[in-house]
């Protein structure tokens, strides 16, 4: 109407700051929908998965042996059996050890004495780990194997699908 | 801190003769609601233009989560509007958007023809603007198919069904649409994907430069 004080907004700038922000608010009420929809997986975190027998702890030796299980995964709207393995053994204190195949270098899966007798190893970029499942200095692993969730019930070895990091090496 | 980025850009670029080509021009008298209410008429193909732009950005989120498979494609829907954060409005949106859209481009076409603001000099605008018509078309009739639900099932087979009754080349029309002469499936619903999300909207994005450059070209036409 008029600009009698001269740090007052102008009727131009106050209809700018308007527009931009009930645009800016309708713009953002349009989007932040589909962010959320895409964002939906980090929201969604970890589900935790029930404990599978494997074998019996009377069949568990000194030397890995090699052992399968089957666990339910849900990817999402596919739901599927998938196939996990395992090292299990006795380590050198005598408690049972239930190693994860996978290398901590880069997520290759490792194999036992397949290079070199008593020594895990991995094909992608020659990792190698001790028979009790630390990393070998020099060579890529930073880190021992992960190591399987167990619980034994009535002689019956039990694996959870998680995998966890070993404390010390 | 904003006005400095743009300088800094402005500078090297010069982007200011751009923008101002594309966004800074008057609205004339006759087509601004503010002067003459009645001349809400003229917002119908802009209102149109922002629905297509919702209906580009929920389908982009959309395809994060759908497979254009039989039997993953329902499965996946219900995933996507069920269990993931928002899918119930993310797929609203690109559901109800579908039907605005054609209901605005009605309308706009309405207000052009019976205002005659298709004569000459703006026929080839017309012509244009009626393809952009069959490719929304195409559009909802492609994507009606993709939830793979037994409406989706049918309306097609009705739909196939229909182009197969164009005279002497009906049946190749189907089987190309369909991907096969007798199955409506598997190849029938990734071809209608692609369709949808691909070679549609890359002829509407075609055809929506061309109608917006003509527009800009020629001026809106004058008042009744």
């Amino acid at each position: 109407m008029s600009n009698k004080k001269n740090n007052q907004v102008s009727r131009r700038q106050f209809l700018n700051y308007t527009l931009t922000g009930v645009g800016g608010f309708m713009g953002a009420a349009l989007i932040a929908p589909m962010v959320g929809f895409a964002v939906d997986p980090l929201l969604k975190g970890e589900k935790s998965g029930d404990f599978v027998y494997v074998l019996d702890v009377d069949e568990i030796t000194e030397t890995p042996q090699k052992v399968s299980f089957q666990v339910d995964q849900t990817d999402g709207w596919y739901e599927s059996k998938v196939e996990k393995n395992a090292f299990v053994f006795y380590d050198s204190n005598g408690d049972i050890l239930a190693l994860s195949p996978v290398c901590t270098h880069l997520g290759c899966t490792v194999d036992w004495a397949t290079e070199k007798e008593d020594e895990f190893f991995c094909p992608c970029h020659d990792g190698r780990y001790n028979a009790e499942g630390e990393n070998i200095a020099g060579t890529p692993p930073t880190e021992p194997l992960h190591e399987y969730t167990f619980k034994v019930e009535e002689g019956k070895l039990y694996l959870s699908p998680e995998t966890h990091a070993r404390g010390g090496a | 801190m904003l006005n400095k980025i743009y300088d800094w850009i402005d500078e090297r670029l010069d982007v200011t003769p751009i923008w101002r080509d594309i966004a800074d021009h008057e609205v004339p008298e006759h087509v601004n609601p503010a002067h003459h209410f009645s001349a809400f008429v003229y917002c119908f193909g802009g209102l149109t233009f922002f629905v297509v732009v919702i209906q580009i950005l929920s389908g982009m989120f959309l395809t994060m989560y759908y497979v254009p498979d039989i039997e993953n494609a329902w499965e996946s829907v219900r995933y996507l509007q069920t269990e993931v954060a928002h899918g119930q409005i993310v797929r609203g949106m690109h559901h109800w958007g579908a039907s605005v859209v054609i209901v605005m481009i009605f309308l706009h076409t309405l207000r052009v023809f019976f205002q005659g603001a298709y004569k000459k000099p703006r026929e080839l605008n017309w012509v244009v603007g009626v393809l952009l018509f069959f490719v929304i078309l195409g559009l909802g009739f492609t994507g009606y198919l993709l939830p793979w639900d037994n409406k989706a099932f049918f309306a097609t087979q009705v739909g196939l069904e229909i182009a197969e009754s164009v005279p002497f080349i009906g049946t190749e029309i189907k089987t190309l649409l369909a991907g096969d002469p007798t199955i409506v499936g598997a190849q029938t619903l990734t071809r209608f994907f692609a369709i949808h999300v691909f070679f549609l909207p890359a002829v509407l994005f075609g055809l929506l430069a061309a109608h917006f450059i003509m527009i800009r070209r020629q001026g809106i036409s004058g008042p009744l």
